[in-house]
């Protein structure tokens, strides 16, 4: 019961970062697209704050992982 | 450079091998997990002591038995004792669990092929550390270098557990108490265990993949090493150290060889072939580091990158490595990078070298950002102060979520085979099964190799973005 709690939470959790990434993503190919001269600093910010939301959504699964352990 | 490059190369590998194993011996998690085991059980007694299920109540008695008195209880007379006194609440156990399923028994012990297979389970005993190697279905024995406090330090090949060469790692023999369970080194807790090599009649799970020995069809129970993960993948803080040279340190050993041999050949043809353009191996390894170089030291390092860059450089490609040694096929498929213990000790460096290259600039930010109300910062402060430790805290599971979930999906892919063969009993399900899996594992693996590359330069990026944060002067 705890554990599909759990994969619940852990389901939710990762909504919440792909809407974060999306945005992300979304925006990065935006600035790309008017500016093409710039894709190689975009990218690694793009990158870089992609994994910044993955960390928050990375945090919530292993709480999971523990919890449903 | 590259005698810094190599030294802190060498300094990841040693500690990461190092930290695997923490903390002193304890017997008092041991006892709360078989205390709670009891009270579950307690619960539900319904007195029936069903016939023909003695030995297994007797099973149990001893099963509680080892929590509670393995430290101080050294004699078998204590042993029959604490059996009797524990058998209502063992009858209760059986009582409880005859309904829904058997709780773990010897009666299986030997059988554990048959029965239905299970996926998560496979994919866990895939992702964890091992005391054998595997290249493809053959096995290979390690050194183990075991310590208890009782026994002392153990030193002896694996293969004296008697595994299979073609198999999962599973011991048919214990040796001075210890034995073999899925590739994983386990201690038997009771001291009434003989010491030497005695040959075991298998080895049973409960439902939380507790492992019991079986041994005249008794069940002995038995820990997993101590980890540093918090008992994650099992263990935690146990009767014994594991400093075993295991699957996940060779691989460590081998990836800092392998790049302490390309990149000292490499330095040493920047003087041998002056001047002339790069050959072999150079030209694969310059581009990507000239990239590290130009799109992450110096953009977040400023003028003063030089200082960091060997340690930037030593994360990067050994990261970068250990994430591609994994990914081969058939060939150990050791999870180094997904292991807690190694991404923990990579975090802990970067901990280290930010927060000791901070400036006051960066201390002042923290405890006291300049220009901000007094009540605000009683709030900002602690947040920023908890960041300081959050940081690598997100770096160590970025790390091991990713590197985990993938070696878990690909495990997974190849899986659907046997569940859908029902682990052999339907080979229609199996033939069918074959091709959409190996293209999904296909797949994923070329979706792993571009996150291979992507978490090691994910790590570095920002590593040098938390160490340009921390040496940044100010300018207002």
């Amino acid at each position: 019961m705890i554990g599909s709690i759990a994969a619940i939470g852990m389901g939710l959790a990762v909504i919440g970062a792909g809407i974060g990434i999306g945005n992300v993503g979304a925006n990065a190919m935006d600035a790309i697209a008017r500016q093409p001269e710039a894709v190689g600093d975009i990218r690694a910010n793009m990158i870089l704050m992609a994994a910044l939301v993955e960390g928050a959504a990375l945090i919530a699964i292993v709480m999971c992982f523990l919890v449903a352990r | 450079m590259i005698k810094q490059f190599i030294f802190i190369l060498f300094s990841i590998f040693l500690s990461s091998t190092l930290v695997g194993q923490v903390l002193p011996k304890k017997g008092e998690q041991q006892i709360r997990k078989v205390e709670t085991h009891q009270a579950k059980d307690g619960h539900n007694y319904d007195g029936h002591n069903h016939d023909g299920h003695d030995h297994h109540n007797h099973n149990h008695g001893t099963q509680s038995h080892d929590g509670h008195n393995h430290d101080h209880n050294h004699n078998h007379g204590g042993q029959k004792s604490t059996d009797h006194k524990n058998s209502s609440s063992a009858a209760s156990h059986n009582g409880d669990h005859s309904s829904d399923h058997l709780g773990p028994s010897c009666d299986h012990a030997h059988d554990h092929h048959s029965g239905e297979f299970d996926p998560g389970a496979t994919a866990f005993h895939h992702i964890s550390d091992a005391n054998v190697y595997s290249i493809g279905p053959w096995n290979f024995p390690l050194p183990c270098f075991l310590y208890s406090k009782e026994q002392g330090l153990d030193v002896f090949l694996s293969n004296k557990f008697k595994f299979d060469f073609m198999g999962h790692g599973e011991g048919h023999q214990a040796y001075n108490r210890y034995f073999l369970d899925g590739g994983r080194v386990k201690r038997v807790v009771d001291s009434n265990f003989p010491m030497g090599e005695v040959k075991i009649d298998g080895v049973v799970h409960d439902d939380e993949s507790h492992a019991f020995v079986c041994y005249q069809s008794k069940m002995w129970n038995a820990d997993a090493s101590s980890t540093a993960d918090a008992g994650l993948f099992g263990g935690g803080i146990t009767s014994f150290f594991d400093f075993s040279i295991t699957k996940n340190v060779l691989s460590m050993l081998i990836v800092f060889l392998l790049l302490a041999w390309m990149f000292l050949s490499m330095a040493k043809s920047y003087v041998t072939r002056k001047g002339m353009a790069p050959k072999g191996i150079q030209s694969i390894l310059e581009p990507i580091f000239v990239f590290i170089q130009d799109e992450v030291a110096k953009p977040f390092l400023g003028p003063k990158y030089m200082k960091y860059q060997p340690f930037l450089m030593a994360l990067f490609f050994f990261i970068l490595g250990l994430n591609l040694w994994g990914q081969v096929p058939f060939f150990g498929g050791s999870n180094v990078t997904g292991n807690l213990a190694v991404t923990m000790v990579l975090a802990i460096f970067t901990f280290f070298v930010v927060n000791f290259s901070g400036n006051k600039h960066y201390w002042e930010h923290i405890f006291a950002m300049p220009g901000v109300p007094k009540w605000v910062l009683i709030i900002l402060s602690p947040v920023e102060f908890l960041g300081v430790f959050i940081k690598p805290l997100t770096l160590m599971l970025r790390l091991f979520a990713n590197i985990t979930a993938g070696h878990m999906v690909i495990v997974i892919f190849v899986s659907l085979i046997f569940v859908f063969s029902k682990n052999g009993a339907s080979t229609f399900g199996g033939y069918a099964t074959v091709i959409p899996s190996t293209l999904l594992t296909i797949f994923m693996m070329a979706i792993e190799l571009l996150v291979a590359f992507i978490q090691a330069f994910v790590f570095t990026i920002l590593t040098a973005s938390y160490i340009g944060a921390a040496i940044e002067e100010p300018h207002h």
